[in-house]
């Protein structure tokens, strides 16, 4: 059974149809590139998994449970995380204070309250370790760079323990260099157990991370498999390369 | 430090500027200290939904007048203890403030704020009409001159009310520092990344709304033994709305210690306005600051310091 389950998914915006009757299945531990060029429907996608949107149409089913109806909060308590487009941090707190509010919202309400402020402490110290923050921990996120932003976002995002993670475009804005860091990083959260969906424009970033590719076309899939057959499909070629 | 303790300095703090009045053996300092604890509470209150969560209530003055007459309605009802009152003004208030929660959870910024002012204006054309409770023409409440506890009423009404303070900051500074502190600040930040780290945002702002509601309601619920004769115009009067605005905005939305600093700061300095120009001055002080704190220090007192003592750790 898929971790993630969509099924006929639509969704307008007035006479706009952003989402089109979308099918896609994701299985526990993938790493899935979803591309698409800009209003194809991508971010429309995600935020209708993750309820931010509601869909007229279609279901969302994670970890064998319907998710119609449930709120964002719900959502992320059941394992679905996801990082956005531009980063969101909440400015007023510390980095540190920003990984403490999903230890507390979900990973404490999950464990029945059972963490104690040192196990959070301790967390939030992995955490930073994990994404290359350690140091920063007091700083305010205005205080940060670009890369390590989004390096918050991902970590605030995986601060959640999630099953699943939807990183929407983590890697706009960011240099070469940066470009590899987040993708090594990204790459490293999975192999520790994340379902990752990688919503990406960075062509070089997508291949190097994706075991499966899925493309969006004004709102409907056109593709879905292996990178290497999907970046080579004519249908792909046509739409997003722009052969 | 923890709660406790702070309670504990808290209600040391409170017994020092009580018996420092009494000292000075000047019933006006009673009075004109009153009023800026009235506005502290006030402050407070507000502070936890409009700086906790960064929705601004302009319905202030609506939740005041709400616990002035609920005093009124019960003590032509059936007369009890001011203590008694002020419990029923604060779950009266409550209960308003976690209705007009629930009506308004899906507004944000401006559409909020004037809800919250519809919210006033309603309250008030009710009680205009509202014979039972004085209607237009108000509504008398006999003081009584003396208490057994401290002699004069209005040091009963005083200590009354410093109580309440002390109630209200113990709350706040409590809120500030646990889990809801930390899910009310995420709500003003960004509600949106909020809801994705797992934050119940909407049930959140229930639990704002409510307790705001509730203290400012308490703030309201002796007012009528201190005036002597509630009317409308007083219990919903502008003042109230305003300053509970502007304080914690000149002393910082972020933290208890701005709407405590900005309440003292601009409640000393109306009472010392009335006094030595005239009344009428007081709203003209209060815009003239908060236009100058806007521009020199948008984040207030608190938020000044903040950024000199950042400042000096870079």
């Amino acid at each position: 059974m898929p971790l993630l389950e969509v099924t006929g998914l639509s969704k307008r915006f007035g006479g706009f149809v952003a989402l089109d009757g979308i099918d896609l299945a994701i299985n526990q531990g993938e790493r899935v590139g979803l591309i698409g060029p800009n209003g194809s429907g991508k971010s429309t996608l995600v935020n209708c998994i993750c309820g931010t949107l509601v869909n007229e149409a279609g279901t969302v089913r994670f970890d064998g449970e319907h998710m119609d109806g449930l709120l964002t909060h719900e959502r992320t308590h059941r394992g679905m995380a996801r990082s956005f487009q531009l980063p969101r941090p909440f400015v007023t707190l510390t980095v540190a204070d920003n990984l403490r509010v999903p230890l507390l919202y979900t990973v404490n309400a999950r464990r029945r309250h059972s963490l104690k402020p040192a196990d959070l402490d301790a967390r939030c110290g992995e955490l930073l370790a994990l994404v290359g923050l350690t140091g920063k921990a007091a700083k305010l996120p205005r205080d940060l760079t670009q890369v390590e932003m989004r390096k918050l976002e991902l970590a605030r995002a995986m601060a959640a323990e999630p099953k699943l993670l939807l990183a929407d475009e983590a890697m706009a804005g960011l240099s070469q260099s940066e470009v590899d860091d987040i993708v090594s990083l990204l790459i490293r959260l999975n192999e520790g157990g994340v379902t990752i969906v990688l919503i990406e424009h960075i062509m070089r970033a997508v291949m190097r991370f994706s075991q499966r590719l899925v493309v969006l076309v004004s709102g409907k899939k056109i593709a879905d498999g292996g990178p290497d057959s999907v970046i080579r499909d004519p249908e792909v070629e046509r739409a997003y390369i722009g052969q | 430090m923890r709660n406790g303790l702070f309670f504990l300095l808290a209600v040391a703090v409170a017994i020092a500027v009580f018996f420092g009045a009494r000292m000075l053996n000047n019933d006006y300092v009673f009075f004109a200290g009153y009023t800026v604890l009235q506005f502290i509470l006030l402050a407070t209150a507000w502070n936890i939904l409009g700086g906790y969560t960064g929705y601004v209530n302009f319905g202030s003055a609506a939740f005041f007048a709400l616990g002035a007459y609920a005093t009124v309605f019960f003590y032509k009802l059936y007369p009890l203890p001011i203590p008694a009152l002020i419990v029923i003004a604060g779950i009266v208030s409550g209960i308003v403030g976690l209705g007009t929660g629930y009506l308004t959870l899906r507004l944000r910024g401006a559409f909020f704020a004037i809800a919250t002012l519809a919210l006033a204006v309603v309250l008030q054309t009710f009680v205009v009409n509202w014979d039972y409770v004085g209607g237009s023409r108000g509504a008398y409440i006999i003081r009584p001159t003396e208490n057994v506890l401290t002699g004069p009423y209005i040091q009963y009404l005083f200590l009354l009310m410093l109580a309440l303070v002390v109630l209200g900051l113990v709350c706040a500074r409590g809120i500030e520092r646990s889990q809801l502190g930390y899910g009310f600040a995420t709500i003003r930040d960004d509600e949106l990344a909020a809801e994705a780290c797992g934050v119940p945002t909407l049930r959140l702002k229930l639990v704002a709304t409510t307790l705001s509601g509730a203290l400012m309601g308490m703030a309201g619920a002796p007012f009528p033994y201190y005036i002597g004769y509630l009317q409308p115009s007083s219990a919903f009067g502008l003042e109230y709305a305003v300053n509970s605005i502007a304080m914690p905005m000149i002393g910082g939305t972020t933290s208890w210690v701005g709407p405590l600093i900005g309440a003292v700061l601009l409640g000393s300095l109306q009472q010392l306005a009335t006094v030595t120009i005239s009344s009428a001055v007081n709203l003209l002080i209060v815009g003239l600051l908060l236009v100058g704190f806007v521009i020199v220090a948008p984040n207030g007192i608190i938020g000044l310091v903040q950024e000199h003592l950042r400042g000096k750790r870079r």
